[in-house]
């Protein structure tokens, strides 16, 4: 009977939050409207009751009516306060903005967009997440501002921002306003690269690898070594014979493909090699390789810049991830 | 923790601390002050914070100082001295933001403190000052990033906004009458009377310009010299202190009438003693009070709070015409072999004198003829101190006039007792009333006569009439030391003075004098019927409510009010128009759409609404902006007829 009873409690108050918090993910830009601002007292709120009813008992005892006036004072400032902290907060626009992609290790900044329309400044207002991070920043008046809230990221995969606690405990500490930021924004999260890792064998850029394809790597001539050219273009047999520093010319930008292999990788487990197929990725794009990507559930063809590496990284960070 | 809100916390400090200084043991102020300043420079400096085993040395030194100095850790002084002296020494440890908290709850419980002291309007104000510094800092401990001008702009808005409130709640929040627990002995600043005299006692009160009473007559004023405010009526004498002493009296005081009455109502200033003062003898008081044998007013509790009540005197009386036998008795007690020549001239006027008046007027031509001298100094006076004044020094206080005079009555059987009081007043022309100040408080005599009873006799007045007439400054040389205002000070600064005692008595009765009765009385007048605390909650909290949520809109109207854009309302001014004319604009149409189904449907309305849409859509969706053209988009929708 208790248990049942304790259930139906426990229903009870889970629907009560629902309806309160409404829990829900949202895009778009939330306005913190007074349905969405919670306002309760602190700790330092409690403690002040206590000195209050302490003093109150003092002014009624010892007749004290200057006494009365400054308990009074004080109650009403605190009273006041909340209204104080709830204009701190209301009407604030928030609207949640990119993460820029990073590898696992690193930190993922959600970048959220405040508008305050107010004509008043609204001062230390606090981001926190669920694992306690915080942020502090104040908002000028009738202005956007930046924030970026920093997670750090430990898992490749999407890294979602999560809910998110805008509060402040301004103007006197008594009260804690706060209100959920819940955005479906998240965060690309790339395998951490291994710290060393040669590229797979026969890859060398002199030579004609297994994978190359034989008239795309048409030798050009020689240039002098400028610094800050890619080590493996450096013409060592050149060097050999006393010609000093070379480096290659190809006639196509980029001299040779370069497939990376999943199964290539002598990793025993799955986020072993996707580690190192990073390392293999960001190399080869270093050395202007055209590399394509080959893994059990995605393939990219052979190419070379940024937004093929960021292709590839994707493709790795998205490895057997149900959610794509 | 920044420097700027350590600083704030140390002037807000010292600023609720100072007025302290005057009743601590100087080592504490010396300490506290050395402590601040200690923490000010190691802030400044940027120096790490002093070891704990330090602190807790220094902490049971003062402890055990204060211990010594008061002999108690409890009452009044001791419990202040102490807490000011934790307060200080916590600054010492001060790293965190929730130490700061504490230290401005210390800082709001240390206000209270004064105002056991003083509760006057310069106090009021300077707390208030205080507590708007203490707010600054609150404020900058939960923002530390907030500049001073908005860090001042927030804490004076709260303080603002929260003075009309505590209005409020000041007048409605249901009183309960106080105490609640027994007060420590030394609950309030008192000067005054005490139940004893002795040489120097009254000389010293006399300098202080603290008021004892105030008195408004119903009627006329008594001339100044019948002004004879009864307080303790001293019977014993040890041969240097009179005291009230055992009284043996069974008769109940009687007397019988013999003039108009004098009806007056007295504020009296808390005094810590039970006894109540009024113009010579009492017919009557409006508060709770027993006549003594001797005349004396008393209650039950003793005065710790400003009270009024009514009283009748009669200045003209015969006071116990049948004294009982023990009474004369005890009005004839001498103690033995002291003042021997005193006893022998009171034994020569004796002799030759027929009745007791005649003694009486003996001693007062004494007084006279011989070259007494009225002083604030008087010189030391030996074992016989009565022979010493009356033959040798000759130089005294009115204590020294009383006491010899009593002294001399009782050598030659006459009974006698000395009465302390106050004589006199300052009238306040701003408030109609007269002040008695503790610089009125004089000693006079009183003998019992046959066939007239207790007859009053005030032997200063033989030395110094101006004593009695004009008040102390006129009776005493220009060089004694006496208040400056008690001197002939400029009129202006006379009047500034009276306007001032005039706000501040007015300041005592509403504001000070505020009480559970009061309340009632006021409730009663709004017309409340039967007050009780339920009711007098509820409409303080309408009152209080409403007002917050005045204070609500003024400062979130900005954010809930949404100023309509005025071409958005020019446009739907017009929309309106059109829905009018039977031409509703669809919810989902936009100016274009509209304004060609507008042409198609009126012809004739085609070239000016179509003008006119294209107008919104510019101002609206594209570029054109500036206020011109907006005002002209405004007036010709407003000139816009179908």
């Amino acid at each position: 009977m208790s248990l049942h009873g304790n259930t139906v409690l426990a229903a009870l108050r889970q629907r009560f939050n629902t309806w309160l918090f409404r829990p829900r993910i949202e895009s778009g830009t939330i306005v913190l409207s007074q349905r969405r601002i919670f306002i309760l007292p602190t700790r330092q709120g409690w403690a002040l009751s206590i000195v209050l009813v302490l003093m109150l008992l003092g002014d009624i005892n010892y007749n004290l009516n200057l006494g009365y006036v400054l308990t009074f004072l004080l109650a009403m400032m605190a009273v006041m306060s909340i209204l104080h902290a709830f204009r701190n907060m209301a009407h604030i626009e928030v609207r949640a903005g990119r993460a820029e992609a990073v590898f696992s290790g690193e930190t993922a900044r959600f970048v959220l967009h405040f508008r305050n329309p107010d004509k008043l400044e609204r001062y230390r207002l606090n981001l926190r997440g669920d694992n306690g991070d915080t942020v502090s920043f104040d908002l000028p008046a009738q202005r956007d501002t930046e924030i970026a809230f920093p997670l750090a990221a430990t898992q490749r995969g999407w890294l979602k921002a999560g809910r998110l606690t805008l509060y402040t405990e301004f103007p006197l500490g008594l009260f804690h306003a706060w209100s959920y930021l819940h955005f479906d924004t998240r965060c690309l999260v790339y395998p951490k690269p291994i710290a060393d890792a040669p590229l797979p064998q026969g890859n060398t850029p002199d030579g004609a690898g297994k994978h190359s394809i034989a008239g795309d790597d048409d030798f050009s001539g020689l240039r002098g070594y400028v610094a800050g050219d890619a080590l493996p273009r450096i013409a060592w047999k050149a060097y050999a014979r006393g010609q000093g520093l070379q480096i290659k010319q190809f006639s196509t930008l980029v001299g040779e493909e370069l497939w990376l292999n999943l199964s290539d990788t002598p990793d025993g487990y799955l986020e072993g090699k996707l580690a190192r197929m990073a390392r293999w990725v960001l190399d080869a794009e270093a050395q202007g390789i055209r590399y394509g990507l080959r893994l059990p559930d995605a393939e990219r063809h052979p190419d070379n810049g940024s937004a093929h590496r960021d292709a590839c990284l994707r493709a790795l960070a998205l490895c057997r991830m149900d959610e794509k | 923790m920044n420097k700027p809100l350590v600083y704030g916390l140390l002037l807000g400090t010292l600023m609720v601390t100072a007025p302290h200084a005057d009743h601590m043991p100087l080592w504490v102020t010396a300490l506290c002050l050395s402590l601040l300043l200690w923490r000010g420079y190691l802030t400044y400096q940027g120096l790490p914070l002093p070891k704990r085993w330090l602190l807790t040395s220094i902490m049971l030194a003062s402890v055990g100082g204060i211990l010594i100095s008061f002999h108690t850790l409890f009452g009044r002084d001791a419990s202040v001295t102490l807490l000011i002296t934790l307060t200080t020494l916590k600054f010492m440890e001060l790293r965190t933001t929730r130490d700061a908290t504490v230290m401005v709850y210390l800082a709001c419980f240390i206000i209270i403190t004064n105002f056991f002291y003083s509760q006057s309007i310069a106090t009021a104000l300077y707390m208030l000052t205080t507590l708007l510094v203490i707010s600054v800092t609150w404020v900058h401990l939960y923002a530390p990033d907030i500049a001073f001008k908005p860090r001042l702009r927030v804490a004076a808005i709260l303080l603002l906004q929260a003075i009309p409130l505590t209005l409020v709640l000041f007048v409605l929040f249901p009183r309960v009458q106080g105490p609640l627990w027994g007060l420590p002995q030394d609950a309030f600043a008192t000067s005054g009377l005490d139940d004893k005299m002795s040489p120097g006692s009254l000389s010293r009160l006399t300098l202080s310009d603290e008021v004892a009473f105030r008195v408004n007559y119903t009627g006329q004023a008594p001339r100044r010299d019948q002004m004879y405010w009864r307080g303790p009526v001293l019977w014993e004498f040890d041969g240097v202190t009179w005291t009230q002493g055992q009284t043996v009296a069974t008769i109940v005081p009687q007397f019988s009438e013999t003039a108009q009455p004098i009806d007056y109502s007295v504020t009296l200033e808390p005094h810590n003693k039970t006894w109540l003062f009024a113009l010579d003898i009492p017919g009557h008081l409006s508060v709770a009070s027993n006549l003594t044998y001797d005349f004396q007013p008393v209650q039950k509790d003793t005065v710790k709070a400003r009270i009024r009540y009514q009283a009748r005197s009669y200045l003209s009386y015969r006071a116990n015409l049948h004294e009982g036998a023990r009474q004369i008795q005890r009005g004839l007690r001498l103690p033995p072999r002291l003042n021997p020549k005193t006893k022998e001239l009171a034994a020569q006027w004796r002799a030759k004198s027929t009745d007791d008046a005649a003694v009486v007027r003996s001693a007062l031509d004494y007084f006279n003829r011989e070259s007494f001298s009225y002083t604030l100094q008087p010189p030391p006076l030996g074992a016989h101190n009565v022979d010493d004044f009356l033959f040798k020094t000759r130089q005294g206080f009115c204590e020294h006039y009383a006491s010899s005079f009593v002294y001399l009555m009782r050598a030659a059987h006459i009974p006698a007792r000395v009465v302390t009081g106050y004589q006199g007043g300052e009238y306040n022309s701003f408030g109609g009333y007269y002040i008695v100040r503790q610089s009125d408080a004089h000693a006079w005599a009183e003998v019992w006569l046959e066939g007239q009873g207790w007859v009053r006799v005030d032997p200063t007045a033989a030395i110094a009439p101006a004593r009695v007439e004009s008040g102390l400054a006129a009776a005493l040389p220009d060089t004694a030391a006496l208040p400056f205002m008690q001197r002939n000070p400029p009129q202006w600064m006379l009047e500034l003075r009276q306007n001032w005692d005039a706000m501040s008595n007015r300041w005592n009765q509403w504001v000070l004098g505020y009480n559970a009765e009061r309340q009632f009385a006021f409730f009663t007048r709004l017309g409340m019927e039967s007050v009780t605390w339920q009711k007098m909650t509820l409409s303080m909290a309408l009152v209080a409510g409403s007002l917050i949520a005045l204070f609500a809109a003024l400062m979130l109207r900005h954010l809930l009010v949404q100023k309509p854009d005025p071409v958005q309302a020019a446009w739907l001014r017009l929309c309106r128009k059109l829905s009018r004319a039977g031409l509703p604009r669809a919810a989902h149409e936009g100016p274009r759409d509209y304004a060609e189904r507008i042409a198609a449907a009126r012809p004739d309305l085609a070239g000016k609404f179509g003008d006119l849409a294209e107008r919104y859509s510019a101002l609206r969706y594209g570029k054109a902006t500036g206020e011109q053209t907006q005002r002209e988009f405004v007036h010709r929708t407003g000139t816009f007829k179908i």
